[in-house]
């Protein structure tokens, strides 16, 4: 087990503090929230995201911008189709949710959390949430709730997360469901199965939170349901389907990592003391020396994998810095190459050319072998 | 992924290009093959933006949706592909060839060639699928009637797509993923999925390293992607404005600069591709994709009706059983043909090659009339041997003749063998062996293997949700009316 | 330990409260034959009287009079379930259907009552007749009233439904635990269809007939008290199970004197606790790993050298663990071919495979080699909780578990990227979770290398 070196959680967030420098804080989403499953064994990212630094700027600031947007089709439609389901206070989704999943809706009350008008702050809409949602627990098994754009928070490694609204917790037959709406089609029964993962593992960063606050409440996790609502366009029209999935593992999986984000603190305390992503000159204009920017982001470990590229905005500069790695070329080229992780030094052993340290003479005779039944057969070939 | 590939992987980073993981091609390349190039609309589903087709590199022609969704100007989309795939195909059902049957005497006749397309990812594969399940349905008459060419060409594109599941099928192709049978490069396989990459890295421009090649490849400002998917940048700067304005000479131009890299790096991928000489054994399979699509033509003919939406539980089953003796076939046939794909079996321990240092070729069991040859080999060998007492083996160039593993000691294997000798009492000359022949076996096979039976979908056990409605015209019907847009 | 509470609960010999085959026997016959269904499924932990059931309903249907054919998935397990049943049905004669080029192994040739035949006519007069699925699979033309189909977690689904029209009935036993069926081809063209070929018979039988009674044997009379709740919450998170002994009734005992080094440590450990975790220092290696593979032969030979005892509810007055009771399992052949080199002419009796091939074996002492042992990334294939659920749960006393350390920070630093389909159902236990719990047990027994 780690031992905290440090002395307390506040010494953490000012050396956070320190690291990010004098931009804001990019607070958690759901969406970077997520995100922490998808390489949790990466450092550099554990560090950047504990610190709230924004790293498309990063990136793009060091030379390696992630190729970023999204098309304003994709958009367009995204809102229509969310505008479609939701018309009339949600009647489409109600029949829905009575047609396809057998939830028969009779009344419902219906809630939209939007910062339209009122108190528009992020804790003001936080305390109507969870007062709306106390309420409806309180009701029991009894009435139907709708909750709009509900504002909920996570405690994400001793911060608070406020999860941007895009979601709907409907409360029936005494549970609540997390209902996501998502524009990629059903086809047939069958829609993209990482389009479907993303929005599993959103899906159960609210259950988490949801279940949080419920249990501030004093109400069970059995409160909220295991399978969350994914409303989805079938076929090749606009109109909407429902399906329930399953998204047990995926909240797991979550609490796992959120608990495992106290490490932060030793991966912090095992970078050099002055280490700071800060990008201004002293007066607020980026100015810094890329090349001390630079020198920042190697002193964090990375865990580079092909994957990076189409999950993490600073994926083009770790692919750059882990050039001639043998992980690079993949996960499993590494373990296929002994576990050496240098391509010259695979060479150098595969060729015969440097001899194998202690530890790596079954590597090397793996790829010895390997080299002669290649050369062999492009010899024969010739 | 193997450690030989990982190690070729290994070698094109040094080398700064790509390095070659077979010595022999193993896909059937076209005289005349038919290049499609499809791009989608981002947001929707597979709904066509523009698509550029056509059987010789200086003739593209390009096809444009002004307005994607807008259902008039898909089936408009659709009847033009169809005008240009249809046409492609049908113009292979012209000459025929006699092949020998089963049976002696039998003769069957088959069309003498089939059609190739060749898209430049899976995302064209996915494409053709997505666009045959979209238009296949569709009906000529009633509401919403389409030109008879859109539900034909919906019908022709699920064929193809079904096909390319088929281990070993060239009907189409991915260009991608053709290139990354024969060479790695020295990035990974997420990166190969670029095409424009993939190529920097197989034919690096001069002066340019693959790396280099594939960084210009990846910038979507210069390369644009391969598709189905747009730049989004494209999107925001160039389309958006020209769709909102209905502007169809602008789109054109526009998209044409979209369409063109991409044009030429398939064709690139092809040439690259035919200059590869052929392994002996891909003809074969190229005739059985003859008599796929001789089957599909007859079945059309007789007025079959188009693919289910899914397959039912016995058509499931058969399929599965008819991929998988597809795979073991493939992966044997290319073992067989290329000795760099042999030598990922011999350093997995399946395989192994060697000298033959003891024969005793008159060796017999039994008398009588249950006198058998089963002369005895060994063969002394370097590679790591991991195979069982007891497993049958064979050697690619003794396709006949069955060797049992009996023994391995040390760098010393020993082998029985039985069959192909001839019917005499001794072996004919040159039917096992000889001392100091080089040889290779493996537990490969590539013999024939029985079909399963399978229940007839009238017979679907209760297990399985029992006998499905008959072909349900009633589906048909609710595809047809289903809105596009 | 209170198990939970179990209809027709036994009492063993140990005074703890454990239902026994013959106690859920009869309510599953009363489904098969209530008519209400066409099918019942019995879930069967490790070790937990799955043949002792399959045989014990052979013979209650084989009494009634009617025909009755049995499938299972390999000509071992049909071999195995032929002696059973001879012996236990006496007055019936088993008719065992056999592939042509199928040899007799010496238990078959020796029972009169158990019949070889290629094909149906071969043998008339059979009231049990034996098969493997894919031999059923190419009879038609008949239909039982009754079929027993054993081992059916191993088999796909399409090869239900090729033999599922031999059969009014049946009852499907099979462990749910164990590794899944496999295809080697990689399409989702039927990801979400109720009967997508590639999955289990059971996903696929339960998907069409959801109100099938799903029964479950609660004891496992192989695992000891140490394994069974252990495996029962990593594996079997939905169908616990407990122990039919209690903790003491089965000990392990070394008659000869410790060397004092860490192989013997981790024996006296797993002798005392039944769990030892051996633990190599960290490394990338490859997967053939020759410290790991000599240590898997060393720990069973030191097994074997130090006079090793078992004292168990069968022997209470203690036998030597011979080499024929041990067994080492690994994931792939090319560990089981670098152990087995280090094994020795000692150690030839000693038996080295796969998961794939241990599954339904049983052993006293287990020997394992952790599937992630010196990987620093999990595949799929290595994180198949089926896989480690076949190798931690072969063992009557004792499993000691050979890896290199960094197996928690691995799986801590697994991304979870997996698809996602509609449609299908979850599969639970998920390999990371399983992965999770039994290294967090194992962790409590740990010896490290010196």
């Amino acid at each position: 087990m780690h031992e905290r070196q440090s002395s307390g959680g506040g010494d953490i967030e000012a050396r956070l503090a320190r690291i990010r420098g004098t931009a804001p804080v990019r607070e958690h989403t759901a969406r970077t929230i997520a995100a922490l499953t998808t390489n949790p064994g990466c450092d550099r990212r554990a560090v950047l995201d504990a610190a709230g630094i924004d790293k498309q700027k990063l990136a793009g600031y060091v030379g390696f911008a992630f190729p970023s947007g999204q098309s304003p089709f994709a958009i367009t439609r995204g809102n229509a189709f969310e505008a479609q389901v939701k018309a009339d206070g949600c009647a489409g989704l109600l029949r829905l949710l009575g047609e396809r999943l057998g939830l028969p809706v009779p009344e419902v009350s219906y809630a939209d959390l939007a910062p339209a008008g009122g108190d528009a702050s992020l804790e003001g809409r936080h305390a109507r949430t969870h007062r709306l949602v106390a309420e409806a627990a309180a009701a029991g098994p009894d009435g139907a709730v709708l909750l709009d754009h509900p504002l909920l928070r996570l405690a994400v490694g001793g911060r608070t997360a406020y999860l941007e609204p895009d979601l709907i917790a409907v409360k029936l037959r005494g549970r609540f469901h997390i209902v996501e709406i998502k524009s990629f089609a059903v086809i047939d029964g069958q829609a993209d199965g990482r389009k479907v993962a993303a929005a599993a593992t959103q899906a159960a960063v609210y259950v988490l939170a949801l279940r949080g606050l419920l249990a501030e409440l004093g109400y069970g996790p059995e409160t909220v349901a295991d399978e969350a609502v994914l409303i989805c366009p079938e076929n090749f029209a606009n109109r909407p389907t429902a399906a329930l999935v399953d998204v047990r593992k995926q909240v797991r999986v979550l609490a796992r990592q959120l608990s495992r984000l106290v490490r932060v603190g030793d991966l912090v305390a095992a970078l050099p003391p002055d280490l700071t992503f800060d990008l201004g000159d002293g007066a607020g204009i980026p100015g810094r020396p890329v090349v001390e920017v630079k020198g920042a982001l190697h002193a964090t470990r990375a865990r580079y994998a092909p994957e990076c590229l189409d999950a993490c905005e600073l994926a083009y500069f770790c692919r750059d810095e882990a050039r001639g790695q043998t992980a690079a070329l993949g996960r499993s080229v590494r373990d296929e190459l002994g576990g050496v992780p240098d391509v010259a030094d695979v060479l150098a052993l595969a060729e015969g050319s440097r001899a194998p340290d202690g530890d790596q003479a079954e590597s090397a005779e793996l790829l010895r072998l390997a080299a002669r039944l290649r050369a062999e057969a492009l010899a024969a070939a010739r | 992924m193997s450690t030989l590939t990982s190690l070729a992987r290994a070698q094109a980073v040094r080398a700064g290009r790509a390095q070659p993981i077979a010595t022999v091609r193993h896909l059937h390349i076209h005289d005349r093959p038919l290049v499609l190039i499809p791009l989608t609309l981002a947001g929707e589903a597979n709904a066509p933006l523009a698509a550029m087709a056509g059987d010789h590199p200086d003739t593209p022609r390009l096809l444009v949706v002004a307005q994607p969704r807008n259902r008039d100007q898909r089936f408009a989309f659709a009847a033009a592909l169809a005008g240009i795939v249809v046409s492609y195909v049908d113009s292979f059902t012209l000459e025929v060839e006699a092949v020998a049957g089963d049976r002696p005497r039998d003769i069957r006749v088959r069309f003498a060639d089939a059609p190739q397309i060749v898209v430049p990812n899976p995302g064209g594969v996915g494409f053709a699928r997505l666009f045959g399940r979209s238009t296949r349905f569709r009906r000529t008459y009633g509401d919403f009637p389409v030109d008879p060419a859109v539900p034909m060409l919906g019908r022709w594109l699920t064929f193809l797509a079904e096909r390319a599941e088929y281990p070993g099928s060239c009907l189409l192709l991915a260009a991608t993923e053709a290139l990354a049978l024969h060479w790695a490069t020295g990035q990974s396989l997420v990166e190969d999925q670029n095409l424009a990459a993939l190529l920097g890295w197989i034919e690096p421009p001069a002066g340019l390293t693959g790396v280099q090649a594939a960084a210009l490849a990846e910038d979507a400002g210069i390369c644009p992607p391969a598709g189905p998917t747009t730049d989004p940048v494209f999107d925001n700067t160039v389309l958006a404005s020209l769709i909102r304005d209905g502007d169809v000479p602008g789109l054109e131009k526009a998209l044409t600069t979209q369409l063109e890299p991409t044009w030429g790096l398939v064709w690139r991928a092809i040439d690259r591709l035919r200059a590869l000489p052929a392994g002996s054994r891909v003809a074969g399979r190229w005739d059985a994709d003859k008599e796929a699509f001789t089957a599909h033509v007859q079945h059309l003919r007789d007025g079959g009706p188009p693919q289910p939406r899914r397959d039912s539980a016995t058509a499931a089953a058969q399929r599965l059983n008819r991929l998988e003796r597809a795979q073991a076939s493939y992966a044997a046939q290319r073992a067989f043909d290329d000795l760099l794909v042999l030598a990922e079996y011999r350093l997995a321990g399946e395989a192994f090659a060697g000298t033959v240092t003891a024969a005793d070729p008159e060796r017999v069991e039994g008398t009588g009339r249950s006198r058998k040859l089963r002369p005895h080999i060994t063969v002394t060998t370097a590679d790591p041997v991991r195979l069982a007492p007891g497993t049958a083996l064979s050697a690619p160039t003794r396709p006949g003749q069955k060797a049992t593993l009996l023994a391995v000691t040390g760098d010393e294997v020993l082998l029985e063998l039985s069959g192909g000798m001839g019917r005499a009492a001794t072996p004919a000359p040159g039917t096992v062996p000889e001392l100091g022949e080089r040889i290779c076996y493996s537990s490969l096979t590539d013999g024939y293997q029985p079909v399963a039976d399978f229940p007839r979908r009238e017979d679907t056990p209760w297990t399985h949700g029992g006998p499905p409605a008959g072909y349900e015209p009633v589906a048909v019907d609710d595809a047809a009316a289903e809105e596009w847009s | 330990m209170s198990g939970p509470a179990v209809s027709g609960a036994g009492v063993s010999g140990a005074g703890v409260s454990v239902a026994r085959v013959t106690d859920v026997l009869p309510a599953v016959l009363a489904d098969l034959r209530s008519g209400r269904h066409r099918g019942v499924v019995v879930d069967s932990p490790p070790g937990a009287g799955k043949s002792t059931l399959v045989v014990r309903a052979a013979a209650e249907l084989a009494a009634g009079g009617d025909p009755l054919i049995v499938v299972a998935q390999t000509n071992e397990q049909i071999d195995d379930l032929a002696v059973r049943l001879a012996d236990a049905v006496l007055d019936a004669t088993i008719g065992r259907l056999a592939a042509q080029d199928y040899q007799a192994p010496p238990r078959i040739r020796d029972r009169p009552a158990v019949r070889v035949g290629r094909k149906l006519a071969d043998l008339p007069g059979c009231g049990i007749v034996i098969g493997t699925a894919a031999k059923w699979a190419t009879i038609g033309d008949r239909v039982w009233p009754w079929a027993i189909v054993d081992e059916v977690y191993q088999m796909r689904s399409d090869m239900l439904l090729r033999i599922a029209n031999l059969f009014e009935r049946a009852l499907f036993v099979g462990d749910p635990g164990q590794l899944d069926p496999f295809s080697t081809v990689d399409i989702d063209r039927w990801t979400g269809l109720s009967w997508d070929p590639m999955q289990s018979a059971v996903a696929v039988l339960l998907s069409h007939h959801p109100a099938m009674p799903v029964h479950r044997l609660p004891v496992s009379w192989r695992l000891p008290a140490t394994a069974a709740p252990v495996v029962a919450a990593a594996f079997y998170p939905f169908a616990r199970f407990e122990a039919g002994t209690v903790a003491g009734q089965r000990r392990l005992e070394c008659t000869a004197r410790s060397s004092g080094g860490a192989q013997d440590a981790a024996v006296e450990l797993a002798a005392a606790s039944g769990w030892a975790l051996y633990e190599l220092p960290a490394r990338h290696a490859v997967r053939t790993d020759g410290q790991a593979a000599s240590a898997c032969a060393e720990l069973a030979l030191r097994v074997l050298e130090r006079g090793t005892l078992t004292y168990s509810e069968r022997d209470p007055g203690g036998v030597p663990v011979t080499a024929d009771r041990i067994a080492i399992g690994a994931a792939h052949r090319d560990q089981v071919a670098a152990i087995r080199s280090y094994l020795g002419p000692a150690g030839s009796g000693i038996t080295v495979d796969t998961a794939n091939r241990l599954q339904g074996r049983e052993y006293d002492v287990t020997v394992v080699l952790h599937p992630l042992s010196g990987r620093r990334d999990a595949s799929a294939f290595h994180l198949e909780s089926g896989r480690l659920c076949v190798l931690a749960s072969r063992h009557r006393h004792a499993c000691l578990v050979v890896a290199r350390a960094g197996i928690p920070e691995l799986l801590d630093a697994h991304p979870s990227t997996e698809p996602v389909h509609l449609n299908v159902p979850v599969k639970f236990p998920d390999g990371w979770e399983a992965h999770q719990a039994t290294m967090s047990h194992l962790e409590r027994h740990r010896v490290r290398a010196t």
